[in-house]
């Protein structure tokens, strides 16, 4: 899928991209994120996130896993721009995320964010209509994008005759259409059923290999997070920190059968014991 | 046809031969209520004198500036309290107590400020059914989906986008109760208003038919409102029931 591809970094020539001593360019570096959800009238002031760092190496797949209210989405809206930190910084290709998404960055949300009032088509075409781009190049990149999410056969449909995982295709169409570099998703499978989850982290896969896009998956299932990712970072209850972050060393060309190898169950058990602390400690602390 | 939609009219044609019978039989005296076939027979002769067409379209013609004026400025209203937070929790108690006031009240005023015509029964049907729109598109606008506006943020959607593209077809559903419950105010704003005081109009006509005991003329003049309403009443209906066919999941 040329059309797909990403493009190279040479496009940003400003843009400097820092290099990792074993040679891993960095792709999105996160330096001391803070974020305090300031008081309210009934409410503390609230440590939400860190201080904690992170690098995405380019081309990666990048999982967090973490108790819940640990700060995952925090974190991935901070990531995204979609926030701004108490303190700290993130940049992106070398440079700094400041308040607004950044243009290669494609989002995509664990709720329903297809508009119901629009087709399938139009929803995929949504972002892209707001640019600068010929109608013919908009038709042959929203039908790329929907061939490659499975959903060529429904570009006439409405949102509503759609089941949950594919109007959650239909929201990563929209974001594939805008050819991200780095593809952000927040529990994108978390409102779905175990086999619909276990098949689109197949396509996930597959879209991740034909992109060539970066991406960050923030989860709540471990086994999601370990049969994907290159790497897993595994966050502290609240304030969320990492406090490991696990090589899978697993194949690029890979699917959900690797479920049955031995190394998984390995990789997994590795996760939970990390895990299994700081989930007692976030139950207790909301209990 | 549905099972529902047999019902209701089975339900409306007992309804309509029962009042037939019992009017029929004199247990209903004609001096109250007229027979429905009467009451059709009536109608047709108002329509086709024409004595009343003159009456009939004012009528329909001032709902429908009272209820263009209303949904345009309702609308307007919407969206000014939606961007203007403040603005909006400081006319609250306002929007919330506005229908415990009677609006006629102020028809007599409104015929001072404007003279016996068409314009105090615009005011009293606009002061009637603009704030019905203006509370659905407030509605409307609060109830869109927020991940909808993170979408539309993460696209880098100017304010007037974000309006156009996303909160106006995301509200899209309140704003269309908005518009049927204008039109309704409208009707019954215009109507009760030729009933206090006119000259003319359909309402006028209804009340002197009344006065002056013309029993038959009344109904069958209370029937072409009905119609009329109903007609009006039904292309909104059918509009609103396409929406949902595509929205409602």
């Amino acid at each position: 899928m040329p059309q797909l591809e990403r493009s190279e970094s040479s496009s940003h020539p400003e843009s400097v991209i820092p290099i990792e001593p074993n040679g891993h360019q960095i792709h999105v570096s996160a330096k001391g994120l803070v974020r305090i959800f300031p008081a309210t009238v009934n409410r503390v002031p609230l440590q939400a996130l860190g201080p904690l760092d992170l690098d995405l190496r380019s081309g990666e797949f990048f999982s967090v896993v973490g108790p819940s209210g640990c700060g995952k989405s925090t974190l991935l809206d901070l990531v995204a721009g979609l926030g701004k930190p108490t303190a700290g910084t993130v940049s992106f290709e070398g440079r700094p995320v400041m308040g607004a998404v950044p243009d290669g960055v494609g989002v995509v949300f664990q709720e329903d964010a297809t508009f119901p009032w629009l087709n399938v088509f139009d929803n995929a075409a949504f972002g892209i209509r707001r640019q600068k781009v010929s109608k013919e190049e908009i038709h042959e990149r929203v039908s790329d994008a929907l061939r490659l999410t499975g959903l060529s056969g429904f570009t006439n449909a409405y949102p509503a005759q759609l089941s949950g995982g594919m109007r959650q295709r239909v929201c990563i169409a929209r974001t594939l259409v805008m050819r991200p570099r780095l593809i952000l998703l927040d529990e994108p499978f978390g409102a779905l059923d175990q086999q619909t989850r276990l098949l689109m982290g197949d396509e996930l896969l597959r879209l991740w290999r034909e992109t060539g896009a970066t991406i960050l998956l923030i989860t709540h299932s471990l086994d999601e997070a370990t049969l994907l990712s290159d790497r897993v970072g595994v966050m502290s209850a609240r304030p969320g920190r990492f406090i490991d972050i696990i090589e899978t060393n697993w194949p690029r060309d890979r699917d959900s059968r690797i479920a049955s190898s031995a190394s998984f169950g390995e990789v997994n058990a590795r996760i939970w014991t990390q895990l299994r602390d700081e989930s007692l400690k976030s139950m207790q602390g909301t209990s | 046809m549905s099972t529902a939609g047999t019902i209701r009219i089975v339900v409306l044609l007992t309804a309509v031969a029962g009042l037939e019978a019992a009017c029929r039989s004199g247990l209903i005296a004609p001096f109250s209520i007229v027979p429905p076939s009467a009451m059709l027979v009536s109608a047709f002769r108002i329509l086709a004198s024409g004595e009343y067409t003159a009456d009939i379209l004012a009528t329909l013609g001032t709902v429908a500036l009272a209820a263009v004026l209303s949904i345009a400025v309702g609308f307007a209203f919407g969206v000014i309290l939606y961007l203007f937070p403040r603005l909006k929790r400081a006319a609250d108690p306002f929007l919330a107590s506005y229908y415990a006031v009677p609006s006629f009240i102020f028809y007599p005023l409104f015929i001072v400020m404007f003279g016996l015509n068409r314009w105090p029964l615009v005011a009293v049907a606009f002061i009637f059914s603009c704030v019905a729109m203006t509370i659905a598109t407030i509605d409307g606008f609060l109830n869109v989906r927020p991940i909808l506006r993170k979408v539309a943020q993460s696209m880098h959607l100017s304010r007037s986008q974000m309006i156009r593209l996303i909160l106006l077809p995301a509200a899209l559903p309140y704003l269309f109760t908005g518009i049927k419950l204008a039109i309704a105010y409208a009707f019954i704003g215009v109507i009760a208003g030729e009933f206090i005081q006119a000259g003319s109009g359909l309402g006028y006509r209804i009340a002197f038919a009344y006065e002056s005991f013309q029993t038959g003329t009344m109904y069958g003049l209370l029937l072409i409102l009905l119609t009329c309403v109903v007609s009006v009443n039904t292309v909104l209906g059918v509009r609103e029931r396409r929406l949902y066919e595509r929205l409602n999941r």
